[in-house]
């Protein structure tokens, strides 16, 4: 076996271990931390349902960001779109067979990548041309821009320009998944490709990339306005007792 | 709504007296900066993240997307950017990142974590008083992140290391002592009613009753303590009480707690927040009344309406067929709907209204049984109550209302300068209607949204009377004798 096959399997054992330990870690710090007081930021919805709807728009169309700036909902709602997608074709070289759907996705993935560096590059553009995002802008901002572009453009590259051996690329992440190594391609537009994802895969559990799970817990959106109706406690909260003292 | 662009530190200078020994000892804070205070503020910075879901997901989460950096009046009104919400919360987020994440702990450069310094206190105790934690960057923010939430955090800390503001201490000293903010004694409390009582006598030739401590009341009613006296609040207070007179309800105000307010929420503080709220059960067992009603007062209505449930419920010895709090626009509303209540709406025909929403009752907090009641039900008064009303731009109202420029604890002469700038905003939405619609008065629902306008719209060339109490215009409209 190579020394690339072995050093990239171990790569992604470690940066699969580091990103599935590290965002389980701070889903259960999110789960566990109480939320003493009822604070949604209102309107919101009065049912559990209605909470639900909420959240599955804000993270399928949005809609605060789509109230608040049309230019970054737009470069930002085109790259994640294509993210998702681009995320899902990927699963071809994860599962065998590869699941029906993917072949819906054919043409749209003809686009995805594009969108994906297209929508990027207007959110950084903006961390230039906007002075008040460029005041708010920290050096990690803009390294992890020039991570994801860099992902899109060597997986573009390899789209167009340098074909890789997907066969054997399948086979090697099958068998990283059976624990039995198989050869990887030694292109080198795909070892940018799985570098620059095994970097991100390391990070995102550490990095602000944790708005993914993060507003899920966020409680301003997945708290039902119903303070009066049901009483809340948590935390701090929980451990105050009032009918002793209006007793007493 | 022009953006303005960035004039970094322009507003660096502005900061509140800060708060002396004797306005933070009896509060449960240190008097006086204390010795070691940078790493006590990041132990108490620790524990209040471990406590708080909001905190530990806001500091994660924010991505620098810039959504929120036009949103903040004060931002609009100052230019400086550090009043933009994310560049506000970074000023805490950069001292969490530096001590508690590992990005911060190895790479603080890049993330832009810091230490806490006196350098960070300085712009702490400068900033977070340029926050009146009015929400509306958490309307607009993609994850909902609310800087109000690290606002308060922040003041909670620099309590905890004997660096108060004055404004807000003095004024907690003074409700856990005399019972309300403005340190108003019983008995000239009662002689302030009594006042009222003739003054409106001799204006109507009705007795309405503006009682206090009565036993035995249908309902209690808990308003902010300058709804007794100061203008245009009072007008408000003398619409209530013909309202309940007009009703035939029974109800009294309490001296043990005749303060709605609440500041122990704008500084972050569980223990006072909850004492301050705990006067409100106690005074509604004591008088043993069935119902709590809730004055003009935004914040006062947040706690009540959010808050109160957990912080002083189960409210199980109140009448369970109203909800506990009401608030007095839903209390009037509902006479309105069943017609019970007679208006001459002509009383009020020298005035074009319009109406400012609150902060606290527009994002934080609800009137009546569907969302977005809190828009509704005071709009329903007005236009009861008034034959001219025009809203103002609708980016402007509703859950993108702008601030009055002086909540969330800021309301204190020495910051002024901040108080002006921060109404800009709503200055220039209402300039808009008065020119469009020649607009004369704009009505409000909260004590300090009141205090505030009526001190800084003569600096915007406007007359200090044009600022009303929604039920001022209720008073000036109600036909009494309807019921006698």
């Amino acid at each position: 076996m190579s020394a690339v096959t072995v050093i990239y399997a171990l790569l992604f054992y470690i940066a699969t271990a580091i990103l599935v330990i590290g965002v389980a870690r701070k889903i259960f710090i999110y789960a566990r931390t109480p939320q003493p007081l009822k604070i949604p930021t209102t309107p919101a919805p009065t049912t559990r349902l209605g909470v639900a709807a909420r959240m599955v728009r804000e993270v399928t169309v949005f809609e605060s960001l789509f109230k608040s700036n049309k230019w970054t909902w737009l470069f930002g709602w085109i790259f994640h779109l294509c993210l998702f997608v681009e995320l899902t074709w990927h699963l071809r070289y994860f599962i065998e067979p590869s699941p029906f759907f993917l072949s819906w996705l054919q043409w749209f993935i003809n686009f995805t990548g594009y969108g994906m560096v297209l929508g990027l590059l207007g959110l950084w553009g903006r961390r230039f041309l906007v002075d008040r995002v460029r005041y708010i802008s920290n050096l990690s901002d803009h390294l992890m821009l020039a991570l994801l572009v860099g992902i899109g453009a060597s997986g573009l590259s390899m789209k167009f320009l340098f074909h890789t051996d997907i066969v054997s690329l399948k086979a090697f992440f099958l068998g990283l998944m059976s624990f039995s190594l198989q050869p990887l391609p030694a292109d080198p537009a795909l070892l940018v490709h799985l570098t620059l994802v095994a970097t991100l895969m390391i990070i995102f559990p550490v990095s602000k990339l944790l708005h993914a799970p993060g507003v899920f817990f966020s409680p301003t959106r997945n708290q039902v306005d119903n303070s009066r109706e049901k009483r809340w406690v948590a935390g701090w909260s929980a451990a105050i007792d009032n009918t002793k003292k209006a007793a007493g | 709504m022009k953006v303005p662009h960035l004039e970094p530190d322009s507003m660096v200078g502005s900061k509140p007296y800060v708060s002396k020994p004797e306005h933070n000892t009896p509060l449960g804070f240190p008097g006086e900066l204390v010795e070691g205070w940078e790493q006590k503020a990041v132990t108490k910075l620790g524990e209040l993240v471990s406590q708080s879901r909001a905190l530990q997901v806001f500091l994660d989460s924010c991505v620098k997307c810039g959504a929120c950096t036009d949103k903040c009046h004060y931002y609009l009104g100052t230019s400086d950017p550090k009043n933009m919400p994310v560049a506000r919360q970074d000023l805490l987020r950069s001292v969490y990142r530096r001590h508690f994440t590992f990005a911060g702990k190895f790479f603080p450069k890049l993330v832009g974590a810091r230490d806490m310094t006196k350098e960070v206190l300085d712009e702490w105790y400068s900033y977070f008083h340029q926050c009146s934690q009015c929400r509306r960057c958490s309307v607009y923010c993609p994850y909902g992140i609310d800087t109000a939430e690290i606002s308060m955090a922040a003041r909670e800390v620099m309590d905890s290391i004997g660096q108060g503001q004055k404004y807000t201490n003095e004024i907690l000293v003074k409700v856990h002592k005399i019972g309300n903010n403005l340190g108003l004694p019983g008995p000239a409390l009662a002689n302030t009613l009594e006042g009222l009582e003739e003054d409106v006598k001799e204006d109507t030739g009705v007795d309405v009753k503006y009682p206090l401590d009565v036993k035995g009341a249908e309902v209690l009613l808990v308003t902010p303590s300058a709804d007794f006296f100061a203008e245009p609040h009072v007008d408000g207070l003398i619409g209530y009480g013909k309202v309940f007179h007009a009703a035939g309800v029974s109800w009294t105000l309490s001296t043990h707690a005749s303060e709605a307010g609440n500041f122990g929420m704008f500084v972050g503080s569980s223990a006072n927040l909850h004492k301050i709220a705990m006067r409100i059960r106690e005074a509604a067992l004591d008088l043993g009344v069935k119902r709590i009603v809730v004055g003009e007062c935004g914040h006062a209505w947040r706690v009540a309406y959010s808050f109160w449930n957990t912080l002083i419920g189960p409210f199980d010895f109140l009448d369970p067929r109203y909800p506990v709090p009401q608030h007095i626009c839903e209390f009037t509303y509902d006479l309105i709907q069943k017609g019970a209540l007679k208006f001459d709406k002509s009383a009020n025909d020298d005035k074009v209204v319009t109406f400012h929403d609150s902060c606290n009752v527009a994002r934080a907090s609800r009137m009546g049984n569907m969302p977005g009641g809190q828009f509704v039900i005071p709009r329903e008064i007005i236009k009861a109550t008034c034959n001219h009303f025009h809203d103002m731009a609708p980016e402007t109202i509703g859950e993108g209302t702008f601030c009055c420029g002086g909540g969330g604890g800021i309301l204190t002469d020495e910051l002024i300068d901040l108080r002006i700038k921060g109404a800009m905003p709503r200055m220039q939405a209402l300039k808009d209607v008065i020119e469009e619609h020649g607009v004369t008065h704009m009505a409000a629902i909260c004590a300090i949204c009141k205090a505030q306008f009526t001190k800084i719209v003569p600096y915007y060339k406007l007359p200090m009377d044009m600022i009303q109490s929604v039920h001022g215009l209720v008073s000036n409209a109600i036909v009494l004798n309807a019921k006698q």
